[in-house]
């Protein structure tokens, strides 16, 4: 089992293909996908990759979570997220996942938080009827009707479906396909939509209903270093000023990583 | 220029390398060859009537084409930007008041005419 990726929503776009059919397909960009922790069956009792994407200033970051950052010399992450892998499929701490971990025609699971509806109705959360539009209905034209019987037995039953809270939860569309992917932009171009609202997090993995293609990279396509020099410098300025128990080397650090991030 | 865009913009230039699209606009006659797949043949097949809509949205442009075949009215949504499209001739210019002629499809035969507009050369 392969780790999935970490990835931003950026919105729906269109594309046509060789044949001219129009696909509608959503954005998704990974943005410094890094593996910031790693969990072993001996320390942790199971395999899995801490993946962090994103930029996050120094100034949001807490210090535990800056020496954690620190000892993997990454630069602080927006998101962490963990997922689960065999051993065989484990990555080193620092490694960059690159879109070409997915390639064009595979089929992957999508996680994201749906958007809030708010407190909603049963006709909107359950796809309830409602009652009628006359024949004497008043006021409760979108009310759920009835939620039982009568004294036997004398209560409603749990999970009965009413109004409450919609969305705003994990969502998993399973099945979607990878149309194409983006290696210099960091997109990944899947057909359809996916759960969440733009710049929501989404995590992509692998479909488990369906055979890994046996082109994807195996245990991942990574971005090779060496093209990235100007990363790996403020790395290193992240990873001295996060240690250091001086409070003002850090303030001043974080200072010039504020600048240096917007610059 | 956000992601999005850029994505749109690259089909659209590459669109537009295959073929110009010409300047028209609602009220024009277009002659618009599509290509069509029947079973495994593919064939090029005209499509001619008025143009009632523009929309110009990046790679999402689309225009309406209106016409009267067999004495009902045909209207035919093309996305500017799409391959199956090979060319766009403008047949006549129409001099027109309104961005959308919706109102074409409320009327037959004499009273959805529209004028021919005359092109007034400033020079001469």
């Amino acid at each position: 089992m392969r780790s999935g990726v970490i990835a931003r929503k950026i919105g729906m776009t269109r594309v046509f293909n060789e044949a001219g059919e129009h696909i509608p397909v959503t954005v998704l960009k990974m943005d410094n996908v890094q593996v910031v922790s790693v969990r072993n069956q001996e320390r942790d009792g199971y395999n899995a990759l801490q993946l962090g994407a994103g930029l996050a200033k120094v100034k949001n970051v807490t210090k535990a979570m800056r020496g954690h950052f620190g000892k993997a010399s990454v630069l602080p992450k927006r998101k962490l997220a963990e997922f689960r892998v065999t051993e065989e499929a484990m990555l080193d701490v620092g490694a960059t996942l690159s879109p070409e971990h997915f390639i064009a025609g595979q089929k992957v699971d999508v996680v994201g938080t749906s958007q809030g509806k708010g407190f909603a109705g049963a006709m909107k959360r359950h796809n309830f009827g409602g009652l009628r539009a006359s024949h004497g209905v008043s006021v409760s034209h979108r009310s759920h009707g009835s939620t039982g019987q009568c004294q036997d037995p004398g209560k409603v039953f749990k999970g009965k479906k009413m109004a409450g809270h919609m969305g705003a939860r994990r969502v998993t569309t399973q099945n979607l396909e990878i149309v194409s992917t983006d290696v210099e932009e960091g997109l990944l171009l899947i057909q359809g939509a996916v759960p969440g609202s733009k710049n929501g997090w989404v995590f992509v993995s692998d479909a488990i209903k369906m055979k890994r293609p046996d082109e994807a990279p195996f245990p991942a396509g990574l971005i090779v270093a060496g093209s990235d020099a100007p990363v790996e410098e403020i790395v290193e300025t992240a990873a001295d000023a996060a240690p250091s128990e001086d409070v003002a080397d850090v303030v001043a650090g974080s200072k010039e990583e504020g600048k240096s991030d917007e610059g | 220029m956000n992601n999005l865009d850029q994505i749109g913009k690259k089909q659209m230039d590459a669109s537009l390398a295959e073929r110009a699209i010409p300047e028209f606009g609602p009220g024009d006659t277009l002659k618009i060859s599509a290509k069509v797949v029947e079973g495994t043949r593919e064939r090029i097949q005209a499509f001619e009537g008025v143009c009632i809509s523009r929309k110009s949205s990046g790679i999402n442009s689309s225009f309406t084409v209106r016409k009267i075949s067999y004495g009902e009215g045909v209207e035919r949504v093309f996305p500017l930007y799409s391959p199956r499209i090979q060319s766009i001739e403008v047949i006549r210019r129409g001099a027109v008041r309104r961005a959308k002629l919706y109102y074409l499809r409320g009327r037959t035969g004499k009273a959805a005419r529209i004028a021919e507009k005359t092109v007034r050369t400033s020079a001469s």
